[in-house]
């Protein structure tokens, strides 16, 4: 009865989803503010609906309801507790519910935090927003029903898939699909934008926040999917250019360069069109890693869905969406204008030049992942495109790019000159030089890739040194306090950010240069080295988990004959599924990891055993919560606060022009002076 | 300079940086790309001998032979068809099992032995990796069709 009432819950949502894209639409069009009021109802009661549904189908799971298909298959009643309820989410009609569950809540927040929007952009937003959610809540109840029944039910479900009863994948799949779906708020403001052709600093303004909090989610989610493959899969590796990853990273390469162009949009109306391309794109791009991962184009422990009508059915929405909102694109894009103009060396150009160099590598990854996919389904037989490309292709495009990030935050808008710039800049030179050439007396060995990556951190680094001390002295005040306290949240959050990506580069650059690793076979009483460490196995003994059975070796990790750690790495086959796993274990440290994992059995007595040593790993996953972390203390910068308490003051309907938002960016004002919008 | 003749530099600087960067990833993109191939087809010497590619089918069944000191593993990669010898040394993934789907990646020998860096069974127990299955898929329609025409010689003449 309680599925009955979440499939109907569904279909009313379906209709709310409908009547928000639709009706606001018209009213926005016709100027009926009834219609355009009924925006705001309509997307709560949308998301209430959703929500209803959401926790009845997580009711079937929590209560081992088996009777339920999806239950069925993908839970058990052994399963803990906590894996039942992330279960939901483990299969592909829970993940599309999810998926429309987050839209709804996204949709939800519009709602909620709009005050400073005029009631037509409001109405078109949301029913942008509407029309997507429609689109996805068709696809589940058509093709991805998660309320169907079995009869008659099993005595016990099939378990979920062991690699993902794991604490990471509990977060890893919403923080991911957060991100996916954060970014239909700039998609939807840039639609909404176009069709009023309202594109202006202020429209730039009210997207800004909204899709650096969805980056910063997409950040987390592939951080944590990056994390868990390390320490799940058992190979040792944290990023392996797979399909499923770059779907996730396409939209997060585009949605970086949209969080850059949106920053010149808002301080200096420049980059309308392509900041509103970007925004389509981000979107397109997180709608086709949907289609890619949950189609079953591709297989792996993320495609679930091997129906072909699905991935007709996302193929179709996605040449909807896409083509709709480029035609749109296309034929708005002429009237918009150009913007504020610049010079070739300035703030302007070198955010333009890193954009274009994150589009490149865009591309470039797109191809490597499209590409087997079109050859196959043109029949022309099977092939992959190796990690080397990625690799190959991504160090010479992000090296410029990652050069430039320490100049940009440094430069002035519209016009900087060369040999001010330059002059600046030569305490960062010779820190980036220094370091590069430090790193071969430290470290022992050197290699171009290890010079070129520890001179870009310390680059960087020192850039984001050099550009907090210049904002502080620009500042009259001769309290230090006032000073730092002038400075805006983003700002803060800015060089936050930056500074994550050094700390992830240091991680990177030392990890792929210094690691070691050694697959041996081992007997109790054996003694391996690795990378300085003496790893001994003490025993091998067989226990019982809640739901598995394990081989459970304790090894000893020795260094200079001190014991440094005992870890017991598991080899468990699961009681449902009979899938054996390899549950590695873990030497943690802020400079290295060593990492040991349990093969098979490859005599009566001996076993493979696969050891690493991974010096400077968790600076990667460190790095990119920094970035995370800079990126949420942007949106929480007071000038988007400020706008919504001064917000009564303006009459709702009266548009809000461009050169009135401009002097709330008042850092920027201060310094380059009121360089006018437009031409 | 004019503003114009700036801008006009700016964009053929933006050309040229362009194209470099595309040339750059083709280049790599055509030195990466890594072909698959079936047993039957290695055995046909379709197979490259000079660059890396994969072959993938089933694991035969009473092929696996480890040596008597460290991890190095033999094993044999059929379609059904044909079976070509494979070796290779190091941990081995989670569901590497006799009778079950396999693709390797790696060289092959002068003496016909494929000599794998990497060997790749996938997550799911009842999963097999696309390649693998076409290849036995393709086995199985090759003898079906041979077999066919054998019986039935007078309908020999239908593609």
């Amino acid at each position: 009865m309680i599925y009955e009432l979440g499939h109907l819950a569904l279909i009313l949502a379906l209709a709310m989803s409908l009547a928000q894209g639709v009706l606001p639409m018209i009213g926005a069009q016709t100027g009926n503010a009834a219609w355009m009021g009924l925006a705001r109802p309509t997307a709560r009661g949308q998301f209430v609906f959703v929500l209803i549904a959401y926790l009845c189908l997580t009711h079937a799971f929590v209560t081992n309801d088996f009777s339920v298909a999806l239950a069925a298959n993908h839970s058990n009643s052994t399963l803990p507790l906590h894996y039942r309820i992330t279960a939901v989410w483990g299969n592909h009609e829970g993940s599309i519910l999810l998926w429309s569950l987050i839209l709804a809540g996204w949709t939800l927040a519009v709602s909620i935090f709009s005050r400073q929007l005029d009631d037509r952009m409001l109405a078109r937003v949301l029913g942008v927003m509407g029309l997507i959610s429609c689109g996805f809540i068709l696809f589940t109840l058509f093709t991805s029903n998660p309320f169907e029944r079995m009869f008659p039910p099993p005595a016990d479900g099939q378990d979920l898939n062991p690699l993902l009863q794991d604490p990471g994948m509990v977060i890893h799949p919403p923080m991911l699909y957060m991100g996916y779906v954060g970014f239909v708020v700039a998609f939807a403001f840039a639609v909404a934008a176009l069709i009023s052709g309202q594109l202006d600093a202020a429209w730039a303004r009210w997207s800004r926040p909204w899709t650096t909090a969805a980056w910063c989610f997409l950040t987390i989610g592939i951080a944590l999917g990056s994390f868990w493959a390390y320490y799940e899969l058992g190979w040792g590796g944290w990023w392996f250019w797979d399909p499923v990853e770059n779907a996730s990273f396409l939209p997060w390469l585009v949605g970086t360069a949209l969080i850059h162009s949106l920053a010149v949009t808002e301080k200096r109306g420049g980059f309308k069109m392509w900041t509103a391309l970007l925004a389509i794109l981000t979107f397109s791009l997180s709608l086709l890693g949907t289609f890619i991962v949950r189609s079953g184009v591709l297989s792996s422990v993320h495609a679930f869905a091997t129906d072909p009508t699905r991935g007709v059915f996302i193929l179709g929405f996605l040449a909807v969406v896409i083509g709709g909102s480029l035609a749109l694109f296309a034929w708005r894009a002429p009237q918009v204008g150009l913007g504020g103009s610049f010079e070739p060396v300035s703030r302007e150009s070198m955010l333009l030049a890193n954009n274009v160099l994150l589009l490149v590598a865009a591309a470039a990854v797109l191809l490597g992942t499209l590409y087997p996919l079109a050859v196959d389904a043109l029949g022309m037989g099977k092939l992959s495109v190796g990690p080397p490309y990625f690799d190959t292709v991504f160090v010479p495009l992000m090296t410029p790019a990652l050069f430039l990030m320490g100049i940009g935050p440094i430069a002035r808008w519209r016009q900087a000159r060369l040999p001010e710039l330059a002059y600046r800049l030569r305490w960062a030179f010779g820190v980036a030089a220094v370091s590069a050439l430090a790193a071969f007396l430290a470290l022992g060995k050197w290699t171009p890739m290890i010079g070129l990556g520890l001179a870009l951190a310390a680059w960087i680094a020192s850039t984001v040194v050099l550009a907090l001390v210049t904002r502080l002295q620009e500042h009259k005040s001769p309290d230090w306090r006032r000073r730092f306290a002038a400075q805006p949240g983003s700002f803060y959050g800015m060089l936050l950010a930056h500074l994550g990506v050094a700390v992830f580069i240091v991680g990177v650059t030392i990890v792929s240069g210094f690691e070691s690793e050694s697959d041996v076979r081992m007997e109790p009483g054996d003694t391996a080295t690795v990378a300085g460490y003496q790893v001994r196995l003490d025993k091998i003994e067989d226990v019982t988990g809640p739901n598995y059975q394990a081989s459970r070796a304790t090894l000893s990790v020795i260094q200079d004959g001190k014991l440094v750690a005992i870890v017991r790495p598991d080899r468990r086959v699961y009681n449902v599924s009979r899938s054996p796993m390899t549950e590695v274990a873990i030497d943690r440290g802020l400079l290295r990891d060593v990492y040991i994992a349990l093969g098979d059995p490859v005599s009566a007595t001996a076993w493979s055993v696969r050891l690493h040593h991974k010096p400077f790993v968790n600076w990667i996953w460190i790095g990119c919560m920094l970035m995370a972390l800079g990126g949420f203390l942007a949106v929480m910068d007071r000038r988007y606060r400020k706008l919504r308490v001064s917000e009564p003051v303006r009459p709702a309907s009266a548009p809000p022009q461009a050169d009135r938002a401009l002097p709330i960016g008042g850092v920027v004002v201060a310094r380059s002076g009121a360089g006018g919008t437009g031409r | 300079m004019k503003p114009r003749s700036k801008r006009a530099l700016a964009v053929i600087l933006a050309l040229v940086a362009l194209a470099a960067a595309s040339a750059l990833v083709l280049q790599a993109f055509q030195s990466n790309l890594v072909f698959f191939f079936s047993p039957s087809q290695v055995m046909a010497n379709e197979a490259p001998r000079e660059r890396s590619f994969r072959v993938g089918g089933l694991v035969e069944e009473g092929s696996i032979e480890r040596a008597a000191q460290g991890l190095t593993i033999h094993f044999k990669v059929t379609d059904t068809a044909h079976a070509i010898p494979v070796t290779y040394t190091g941990m081995l993934p989670d569901l590497f099992k006799e009778g079950k789907g396999v693709v390797a990646q790696g060289r092959l020998g002068a003496d016909g032995v494929f000599r794998a860096d990497q060997v790749l069974a996938k997550h799911d127990e009842n999963y097999m990796a696309p390649e693998a299955a076409e290849a036995l898929k393709n086995a199985a329609a090759h003898k079906a069709q041979s077999t066919a025409t054998l019986a039935v010689p007078a309908a020999g003449a239908r593609p």
